[in-house]
């Protein structure tokens, strides 16, 4: 093989390169802050289990949206059998009204940002 | 292994019947309850549809359109441009071209032909808005109401071309600043999407008649099911001689009025 010398250190420079967001991530510790969250209401249980909530909200907010607006159908009867008003606004928020606290902590850890908040009104902010 | 076409046949059958057995399981299967069900207290209504007696309506008046803007964060961008429209006042000649002739003194009252008629989405039969939207952001529900669906709206605006009433508009910029006083209970709308009235769908499916026909005390407004031959709509529609926006193009609205 010709220029080994370089093609090997070409190689460690461009591994380097494209590995940096993990080691200097671990370097510096900032991706050990894992999300916080904050869950201010009295409620014992959300509409599913909590894990069911933790992956897949934003499915089960896609239907209720869906069964909303197309379809008028109004109410979701959740796993302890109560029954809830399917509304992002009037019903998720009234338990969880600290959005930073709560929304924004897992989504800015994962970088997303949905765009619910456009329309949706963000209730004032209670620690 | 014993390879032959026999045991191949063999094989082959429970496969097929095992293809067999997933509906099977299926229709065989207690049925789970519903997790999603309509609202139990949801007006409902084969074909809603709304009169307005404009004998009644107050020249000076203001309240369906103040209680109409403040229920749905409707905002207010102060210039004609800009406007966001869902209950709004046009004079006659401009509400009604075409409907001109020369006795028509003896059924219209010539009176009202200076004042201020109250418009809103006519919610077609045969809306023109509903067919160009390219998303189907836009559709006409089972009970005659043509809804919006924000999510989806893509700003387009075929559906602002199409509408021959000047029911919808777009949101050029940002509404939130202008809304004076935000209800918290409905979403505002944002820059990029076209709004409408929607006829109050969301105080229909809490059992409520639109925020307009509450709002006035004169009952200039009135709301109601046009399939139901006992409704109030029906009703006025039998004792009064009642016109439509521009009927000659085949929309079919369904505000009627009284003049």
């Amino acid at each position: 093989m010709y220029d080994t010398g370089k093609i090997i250190t070409g190689l460690i420079i461009f591994l380097c390169l494209i590995t940096f967001p993990l080691w200097y991530n671990a370097i510096t510790g900032k991706a050990a802050t894992k999300p916080e969250l904050k869950i201010i209401t009295k409620e014992k249980q959300c509409v599913e289990a909590t894990p069911f909530m933790r992956d897949s909200h934003m499915k089960l907010l896609i239907q209720w949206r869906d069964q909303v607006v197309r379809e008028n159908m109004r109410l979701y009867k959740g796993s302890d059998g109560k029954t809830y008003t399917m509304s992002l606004t009037n019903t998720c928020l009234n338990c969880h009204s600290n959005k930073e606290q709560f929304c924004d902590q897992c989504h800015n850890y994962v970088g997303v940002s949905p765009n619910c908040w456009n329309c949706h009104i963000i209730p004032e902010e209670k620690s | 292994m014993d390879n032959s076409k026999r045991t191949f046949l063999k094989v082959a059958g429970f496969s097929l019947l095992g293809i067999g057995s997933k509906p099977l399981q299926k229709a065989l299967a207690v049925n789970e309850e519903p997790k999603i069900l309509p609202s139990p207290d949801a007006l409902t209504g084969k074909r809603w549809a709304m009169v307005v007696d404009m004998k009644k309506c107050k020249e000076d008046c203001q309240d369906c359109l103040k209680t109409c803007h403040q229920v749905h964060n409707v905002p207010n961008l102060g210039n004609p441009k800009d406007e966001v429209k869902w209950i709004w006042k046009e004079p006659y000649e401009k509400a009604f071209p075409g409907e001109e002739n020369e006795y028509i003194q003896e059924y219209i009252d010539q009176t009202l032909k200076g004042s201020q008629f109250i418009m809103l989405c006519n919610h077609c039969d045969n809306p023109p808005c509903v067919r160009v939207c390219p998303t189907k952001a836009t559709w006409k529900r089972e009970d005659g109401i043509v809804m919006m669906d924000y999510h989806r709206c893509i700003g387009c605006r075929f559906c602002m071309a199409g509408c021959p009433y000047g029911s919808r508009s777009l949101n050029w910029r940002d509404p939130r600043p202008f809304i004076q006083e935000t209800n918290k209970e409905f979403p505002t709308r944002t820059r990029g999407v076209v709004e409408k009235c929607n006829f109050c769908s969301e105080r229909l499916a809490q059992g409520l008649i639109p925020a307009c026909v509450e709002a006035c005390k004169e009952k200039a407004l009135v709301f109601g099911d046009l399939e139901d031959p006992n409704s109030e709509v029906r009703g006025l529609l039998r004792s009064h001689h009642t016109i439509r926006r521009k009927p000659q193009l085949g929309t079919m609205p369904q505000i009627y009025y009284i003049a």
